[in-house]
């Protein structure tokens, strides 16, 4: 149960003379037993990220710590890192006994114990009747677990988890979720799990490092990183149906600043004003989220303190069971709002669309970054 | 609804199907009655003269010493080779286009090929002699040099048909998922360990199948033999050839024939039952 | 730093292996090749490891005196109708096993693999007595034949595995626009496939050019390349042709193979894989 820090990590590729920056600098600090999630689209660099700390691959630059350990250019076996691989990795030429008792073999524990170990893991991931099966016997689900079973078996420092779920159908997803997430917070041991899923990660993760192009744009709790995401690009990874983005300038009206848009004027709070104040006249990107906007008439919308309203014409209407998404032309613009449960809203109609200003994210057109 | 089962596919093969039982089906009927026939009545007396004479007991002898001491060697030399060639470096492909060229070289022209190198007049023997190692060159061929002849045909053999194993076990290799290591290398095996308990097992199908097919082939040798050693060094092949083109007897020849095919098909059996996989085979 | 002295260590004695392996296979055919062309008395002098002056004429009288032109000869038109035969017969039966399923199709390919381990010495004495009696002894066509059986498997092998390569929803689709299973193959598949089956038929090519037990059991004057040089070269006991005439054969052997390789590179590895499982 350690701490990891990473400082300054950068891992670059070189393909066919031109280089590839897969991290590119990143500062990161795991605590000792928390649960965090590297999460990003593909290509981002979390996989690359895991994979240096693995000691798989040597970073280009940077150093990599387990508490006050340089690990940085250890070899796997000197670091006490257990790995659960997006395919799992299971031998198929050795029974499931065998898999899970392969790392405490390597490590020469006597047999006596091996036996113990890996039961007791194999009992915690409910596979202990499938011991003296074969890999190609088993289904993907208890593959996986065998992988889950082998990477805790040895009581790892540090458990990385690359993907595992995504090759489960939705159902197991969902139950895999939980139960890694419970056996996790049992065994207390600092865990790095990549995904790009980020609904996996919303739902697991003690804390949410969002990256992307190498870069890490943000570290915070799952619901930090929803209701105050510092990038525009934190903004609209997170959350489905994504965010909403319009196109803005900041105007004055009098003493109070006023957001104008193609369809749409949105008058500030108090807050933002006093925010955006240095924008005056200037570009600037909004986002609301489609479940913060509701529809007159169908929503109730009386515990929204402050308010504004936009037309749209509905263009298409996705009918979910639990939501419906209702998707409005506002400008030439698709603008989506996210209702609960079923409604019937005809296309064609022109609906009125209440914003909550509460909740709107102003971005600086040019950095991307969060203004309020 | 009519449901009838689909017969193209069986005329597509039916073709080449019947053209191999025939070219395979006739011959071992026909080669079976030509060893166990005398004048058209049954009869033992071709097995018994083959049995007695002592070219036969020779031709065994060498066919089975020399396969039992060449396929080994190329077996290792294959893995070895396969497990460099696994690796990643600058002018990868260039070594295994030129591993692989004995692959299309005859076993006469390898025979030959060899001949440049080590006859007295060769490669190898002048190469010595001029650096000094040896004043009078090494005698490789000719019937009192039986031995170095047979050196000789095993340094051939080894160019020659390595790369037939190697093919083999390099493709087996290659299928070896690259995760299979790494999660051994997270879980602390070192480069043996992962060979030893990960590449190896996994491998153990294609070395299986690279065996059968070596040993197959090496019950069958004869170009090389013939070019280096002519009937010094009898081979089974060599003999039955001999039997049927200068002898004329096609009886003696085809239990030549006869006792390869009844060899391989041991061997191959043995093979298969002592290279098993398990995990191969359950359910 | 001892660790950085072990890892370049390892470095060179990995690239020495590399190298040494790689020189052995190259020497003996440059050594060969070089021989082919010494003049005598170069190849005859000891103290001239590599010779340096050249002549053509050992590949000469090989070719013309020694009747190796026509052997060459022989054995390309050997070698085609193989080809020939062979694909005519093979690849229907490679397209089933490929696009097809079918009760029987497991034992049928094993079979096939079976097929490809027969031992050849034992198909070829009885075809002697076949043969002869067909009339088919002595014929370029009879050594055809039987190429064509030891090649079948090759080809079935090869053949599906490239025609199992062409996705079949282009099959379909060109179905849907109106063209029978059989146009559909030669409009499409047939095209698609057809560097896998160029490489299939170089390779064939290169299995009946090295063939040399059947051809020289099958044939007394109308002898293939391979069988012609067992005739005039046999046994070096046994054998009186002088040793560069040797070369000269060995030259003339290896040089389509040597081609080959250089033009189908790529697929021979896999293919060999292929068809060696």
């Amino acid at each position: 149960m350690v701490k990891v820090r990473l400082e300054n990590l950068k891992k670059y590729f070189v393909d066919r003379g031109k280089i590839k920056r897969a991290v590119d600098g990143i500062n990161l600090t795991i605590n000792d037993g928390e649960f965090l999630v590297l999460l990003g689209p593909s290509g981002c660099g979390k996989t690359t990220t895991l994979r240096c700390i693995a000691g798989l691959w040597k970073p280009t630059d940077g150093r990599i710590y387990f508490d006050e350990r340089d690990v940085t250019y250890l070899p796997p076996k000197d670091r006490n890192v257990s790995m659960v691989f997006q395919s799992y990795a299971v031998w198929p030429h050795m029974k499931v006994y065998e898999n899970i008792a392969f790392p405490l073999e390597v490590k020469k524990y006597p047999k006596e114990e091996i036996d113990e170990k890996v039961k007791w893991a194999a009992e915690l991931l409910q596979i202990d009747a499938l011991l003296d099966r074969y890999p190609s016997q088993l289904s993907g689900g208890q593959r996986q677990r065998v992988a889950v079973a082998r990477a805790i078996v040895v009581e790892p420092e540090v458990l990385l988890m690359d993907e595992p779920l995504s090759n489960l159908d939705a159902r197991l997803r969902v139950m895999m979720r939980a139960e890694i997430k419970k056996l996790q917070e049992r065994l207390k041991v600092t865990t790095i799990y990549v995904t790009h899923d980020q609904v996996e990660a919303m739902t697991m993760g003690d804390r949410i490092a969002v990256m992307n192009e190498g870069k890490l744009l943000q570290v915070a709790s799952p619901s930090d990183v929803y209701l105050k995401p510092k990038l525009l690009f934190v903004a609209s990874f997170i959350g489905a149906p994504e965010i909403n983005l319009l196109e803005a300038t900041v105007k004055e009206h009098g003493s109070t600043l006023v957001l104008e848009g193609e369809g749409f004027e949105f008058p500030l709070t108090e807050e933002f004003t006093s925010l955006l104040r240095g924008y005056v006249d200037k570009s600037v990107i909004v986002g609301v989220r489609p479940e913060h906007l509701m529809v007159e008439g169908i929503s109730d919308v009386s515990r929204v303190k402050n308010k504004a309203q936009i037309k749209g014409v509905v263009d298409f209407v996705e009918a979910l069971g639990t939501d419906t998404i209702v998707h409005a032309n506002v400008g030439g613009k698709i603008v989506k709002v996210k209702i609960p449960g079923a409604a019937d809203v005809p296309i064609g109609r022109e609906i009125k669309i209440i914003v909550d200003l509460d909740r709107l994210h102003v971005f600086d057109k040019r950095t991307e970054r969060a203004i309020v | 609804m009519k449901e009838k089962p689909e017969l193209l596919p069986y005329f597509l093969i039916l073709p080449a199907f019947a053209y191999m039982m025939f070219f395979v089906g006739y011959p071992l009927m026909q080669a079976l009655i030509l060893a166990f026939t005398k004048e058209g009545v049954f009869s033992l007396y071709n097995i018994q003269r083959t049995f007695n004479d002592y070219y036969f007991r020779d031709a065994l002898k060498f066919t089975l010493a020399l396969a039992a001491v060449i396929v080994p060697t190329q077996v290792v030399l294959a893995l070895i080779l396969s497990l460099a060639m696994s690796k990643m470096f600058k002018g990868r492909d260039l070594v295994l286009y030129t591993i692989v060229i004995p692959l299309t070289i005859s076993d006469v022209a390898a025979g030959l090929i060899w001949y440049s190198m080590l006859s007295s007049h060769g490669f190898l023997n002048k190469l010595l002699i001029s650096i000094g190692v040896i004043d009078r060159p090494i005698y490789f061929f000719g019937y009192q040099f039986r031995h170095m002849e047979f050196l000789a045909i095993f340094l051939t053999e080894i160019w020659r048909a390595t790369a037939i194993v190697f093919v083999i076990i390099f493709a087996g290799l290659q299928m070896i998922s690259s995760e299979y290591l790494e999660a051994a290398e997270v879980f602390g095996a070192g480069y043996w360990t992962r060979l030893r308990r990960i590449v190896f097992p996994l491998l153990k199908p294609s070395i299986q199948s690279a065996l059968i097919i070596r040993t197959l082939f090496a019950m069958q040798v004869f170009g090389v033999v013939w070019i280096l050693a002519g009937r010094d060094i009898p081979v089974l092949a060599g003999e039955g050839f001999y039997q049927l083109t200068e002898i004329k007897d096609y009886g003696v020849a085809s239990i030549y024939t006869l006792v390869i095919a009844g060899i391989s098909i041991l061997l191959a059996a043995l093979y298969i039952k002592f290279f098993k996989a398990e995990y191969l085979e359950v359910e | 730093m001892d660790g950085e002295i072990k890892y370049a260590l390892k470095q060179v004695a990995f690239y020495a292996l590399i190298f040494t392996f790689a020189a052995w296979i190259a020497i003996p055919l440059i050594v060969s090749m070089l021989y082919a062309f010494a003049v005598p008395s170069e190849y005859y002098d000891p103290s001239k490891v590599i010779p340096l002056k050249f002549t053509p004429r050992h590949v000469e009288i090989l070719l013309i005196t020694l009747g190796a032109l026509d052997a060459i000869k022989n054995s390309i038109f050997v070698a085609l109708l193989t080809i020939a035969i062979s694909f005519a017969l093979g690849i229907p039966a490679g397209y089933a096993i490929a696009k097809f399923i079918f009760p029987g199709k497991d034992s049928i390919k094993l079979l096939i693999v079976a097929l490809r381990m027969f031992p050849i010495p034992v198909m070829a004495i009885p075809l002697v007595v076949l043969y002869i009696r067909l009339h088919l002894i002595d014929t370029l066509i009879g050594v055809a034949l039987a190429h064509t059986a030891m090649a079948l498997p090759f080809v079935i092998l090869i053949t599906s595995s490239i025609f199992a390569g062409v996705s079949k929803e282009y099959e379909e689709a060109a179905l849907i626009f109106g063209l029978t299973r059989f146009g559909a193959f030669l409009k499409i598949t047939l095209p698609l496939a057809l560097p896998g089956l160029a490489a299939a038929a170089m390779f064939t090519f290169v299995i009946s050019w090295n063939e040399v037990f059947v051809a020289s059991v099958l044939t007394l004057y109308n002898r293939t390349l391979p069988a012609h040089v067992l005739l005039i070269i046999a046994g070096a006991s046994g054998g009186a042709a002088p040793d560069y005439y040797k070369f000269a054969a060995a030259f003339i052997m290896t040089l389509p193979a040597i081609l080959f390789i250089l033009v189908a590179r790529k697929y021979l590895i896999t293919m060999w894989g292929i068809t060696l499982k």
